[in-house]
């Protein structure tokens, strides 16, 4: 029965942190986007600096009509939200914040290739939502999501198998323990590799040409209405979160720190998640959108090179200290 | 080797399966219906997804028998990958919504009587190779990473290094023939 008690405790516990992260970084985002851009962003809703201004969104798209088209394919036009968002969730569980047995949702033994693997299989909701809408724009999204997906995934896992290889282990929690702070120079260009190829993973900007608003209207979710498209916006929240985590985890050292790692471990991996959330924001700002050619070339002629070299060093190095 | 093999038959009836044997042939009948509606449908995405559910079941399989990373790098090579390929094709011709019904290259006989041959072959060597073999879920994981790639690398390194060569060979090969002519060259 305890055991029970204690996977159901973890469960919601994840589950509770899967539903609040993302809107904060949601609220984050309207904050820090407004003041870098000279305004001061949602001011009003809930009193103090506009904080209830997210909850407000929830509650309008939950009272609009949720349209299906007629020409669309019904089931799969209605199963893409879900299918775009769980993925997410499911990583989270695997995801340590802190360095006792207790700070992460479920030990997974090959963690890397679990959060790799599951995060790819959240892509597959804006295939699906991009065909089923019956809709070009739609499809032109769809297309774009596909292509961008076979640049970055090869970057993404080489980036990945690189700390591995320092580690000597796939589980994250046992990538941690093994963690040591001169990785961090080490594995810098790795780092690097990963982010950027995450960033176009989730399509945020400099990579969200597949939703590109401004030139095919949004996208695969061009169609989408009320809680659906909301559950999309989730998403995309909800993968900054796992992004950024997942990078703190993997090459930030998670909870390590330079002091109090052993009571306040998991601050300092909210902090640093908290820290690359900012800079995710910061670049939707700062940099303008590239084309589906220029992501291309960039994969391929620099991240893919890049993570080559940076497994060379990390094998040179490990043989070297060994 | 006879005895161990009568004693596994004799400590695991087939008449008191444990829910893990139950969950197992579960999982098997859903993936095995997905792969019929995935050769069946007259719809090409629909075939694409049930192909993700098909596959998706394998990978739970795979969990089932302990094997943790083949699963993940399953779900992660197939589904994440080779799908995604497929759907991205499928949206270049356009797929339509709803049946195709000129979708049919009329070699269904031919098609049937390679996956029936195909399937009593592999089901043939696996029951051959394997009997009555249990594994053990109270012991040592047999699937994890480590021993998966312990036995990899010390028993079977050679057919890896062959495959990986063969991959290259693929991919260079793949890489020629997409490489345009020039307008003069013939």
């Amino acid at each position: 029965m305890n055991d029970v008690l204690d996977v159901a405790l973890r469960l919601l516990v994840v589950f509770a942190v899967f539903l609040v992260l993302p809107l904060v970084i949601g609220q984050t985002e309207h904050k820090v986007m407004a003041h870098m851009q000279g305004r001061l962003g949602p001011m009003y809703a809930g009193g103090f600096h506009g904080w209830a201004q997210l909850v407000a969104d929830g509650v309008k798209f939950a009272q609009k009509e949720d349209v299906v088209p007629k020409d669309a394919d019904r089931r799969v036009f209605q199963l893409a939200p879900a299918v775009a968002l769980l993925p997410y969730l499911l990583v989270l569980v695997a995801i340590p914040i802190g360095p006792s047995e207790g700070a992460v949702g479920q030990v997974v033994d090959a963690g890397i290739f679990f959060v790799l693997a599951v995060m790819g299989v959240g892509v597959l909701g804006s295939l699906m939502a991009g065909w089923a809408s019956a809709n070009k724009f739609s499809l032109l999204g769809g297309l774009r999501t596909a292509a961008q997906l076979l640049a970055y995934e090869l970057p993404m896992l080489l980036a990945a198998a690189s700390v591995a290889m320092a580690a000597g282990t796939v589980s994250l929690p046992g990538i941690l323990n093994a963690f040591e702070w001169w990785w961090l120079p080490w594995q810098i260009v790795g780092a690097l590799v990963f982010f950027v190829a995450g960033l176009a993973e989730l399509q945020r900007p400099p990579f969200d040409m597949p939703v590109a608003d401004s030139e095919i209207i949004f996208g695969a979710y061009t169609e989408y209405t009320g809680l659906r498209f909301a559950l999309f916006l989730l998403a995309e929240y909800a993968g900054i979160v796992v992004l950024c985590g997942l990078t703190t985890v993997l090459f930030l050292g998670g909870w390590h720190g330079p002091f109090g790692a052993d009571g306040l471990g998991w601050v300092w991996t909210l902090l640093k998640t908290a820290v690359l959330a900012f800079v995710v924001i910061w670049l939707r700002v700062s940099y303008p959108r590239l084309r589906e050619d220029q992501l291309q070339k960039l994969a391929w002629t620099t991240l893919v090179p890049l993570a080559l070299a940076q497994i060379a060093l990390t094998g040179i190095v490990k043989v070297a200290i060994q | 080797m006879i005895l161990a093999a009568q004693a596994a038959a004799e400590a695991h009836g087939f008449l008191s399966p444990t829910g893990v044997e139950i969950a197992f042939l579960l999982v098997g009948l859903v993936t095995l219906g997905a792969a019929l509606v995935t050769v069946t449908t007259r719809q090409l995405v629909h075939a694409a997804l049930w192909l993700v559910v098909a596959l998706g079941g394998l990978a739970v399989e795979y969990l089932l028998l302990t094997a943790e990373f083949i699963a993940w790098v399953q779900v992660l090579i197939y589904v994440g990958s080779v799908v995604v390929l497929l759907l991205f094709g499928l949206m270049l011709t356009k797929a339509p919504i709803g049946r195709s019904p000129d979708a049919d290259s009329g070699n269904r006989p031919a098609a049937v009587a390679v996956a029936v041959a195909a399937a009593a072959a592999l089901v043939w060597v696996v029951v051959d190779a394997f009997r009555t073999t249990w594994i053990d879920l109270d012991g040592a994981v047999q699937g994890s990473t480590k021993v998966t790639g312990e036995f990899l690398f010390r028993h079977w390194v050679l057919p890896f290094e062959a495959l990986s060569v063969l991959l290259l060979a693929a991919l260079v090969g793949a890489i020629v023939l997409s490489r345009k002519k020039k307008e003069g060259e013939r």
